[in-house]
């Protein structure tokens, strides 16, 4: 695996990244897609919960937060 | 006590989506993701004054009003707010059965002018289910903030539908949504809906499946008759 390749929620706050890969599937993949989660799309990863989960993310001009279970099946490489 | 036969099986259904009180009634109902100001446009058109509020979820079951427009009334729908009518969250399945069964006479997809692109991917998917769609793009105000320009009239060329620019908020272009509206489900504006087209794999499958719906329908017809 690249240096830079992660799962979604493993990148750090305020950084930016390209979705590489969607490995989720069933309904969470469909709501992932549906979310404008393909390939080439550019996230930001905005703020964490105090917990740490779920953490806030930037999608195509809105503000989602994901579960760190959702965000764990996105790959994507830091940009 | 209890469950009654008018309160389960085919009637309670019936109720659910039969709203057309009256045969000269328009129903129109009132789609568009969540937050992007569907009960705004809802109250702003009927002169309700349904709860509105900036958070996701707030519409969890329709609200209807009336409106009148050209001596005709409309029956207005507010449908929950979707990003989607594919996945299976409650929400999305009343939106969904509303826009497949209840056959209104227009859908008014709402989308919110300062994302558009993740808007469109819910009206492509109701444009595929029927084809008598007006688009309201919605928060032109904020848009316009924003420094985002929407060519309107290139959209509704590539969607093949009406597209109306709003601010619902201080109630402009609702005439102009509201003529779209009588155009479209009075069959004055004949719509030609874009159509997407996917791989071979899906478009066979697809095939397959519509032709095998159709001989269960003449089935059923059969059955009735």
């Amino acid at each position: 695996m690249k240096k830079n390749v992660m799962p979604l929620h493993l990148i750090p706050c305020g950084k930016s990244a390209k979705v590489t890969e969607l490995t989720s599937y069933g309904n969470s993949r469909r709501r992932m897609l549906d979310l404008g989660l393909i390939i080439d799309t550019i996230v930001e990863s905005l703020r964490k919960s105090p917990s740490g989960d779920p953490i806030a993310y930037e999608i195509r001009g809105a503000v989602i937060a994901l579960r760190s279970e959702e965000a764990s099946r996105i790959i994507v490489e830091l940009i | 006590m209890g469950l009654t036969n008018q309160s389960t099986g085919k009637s309670a259904l019936k109720e659910m989506l039969d709203i057309q009180m009256n045969s000269a009634d328009v129903v129109v109902a009132l789609a568009g993701n969540p937050n992007t100001g569907k009960s705004t446009v809802f109250n702003s058109l009927t002169g309700l004054n349904q709860h509105t509020g900036n958070w996701t979820g707030k519409t969890v079951a329709t609200a209807r009003g009336n409106y009148k427009y050209k001596d005709k009334n409309f029956v207005l729908v507010d449908l929950p707010g979707t990003y989607s009518l594919l996945s299976n969250s409650a929400e999305e399945e009343i939106a969904r059965d509303f826009i497949c069964f209840a056959n209104p006479h227009a859908t008014v997809v709402v989308v919110d002018a300062t994302c558009l692109e993740r808007n469109l991917n819910l009206v492509l998917q109701i444009l595929e289910m029927t084809d008598k769609v007006v688009v309201c793009v919605n928060l032109m105000d904020e848009a316009e903030r924003k420094m985002i320009q929407i060519d309107i009239c290139k959209l509704s060329k590539l969607l093949g539908v009406p597209v109306v620019g709003t601010n619902a908020r201080n109630g402009k272009g609702l005439s102009e949504l509201m003529k779209a509206v009588y155009g479209v489900s009075h069959n004055q504006i004949v719509t030609k809906p874009i159509k997407v087209t996917y791989n071979d794999t899906i478009e066979k499958t697809i095939e397959d499946i519509e032709t095998k719906i159709d001989l269960e329908k003449s089935n059923i017809c059969d059955i009735d008759l």
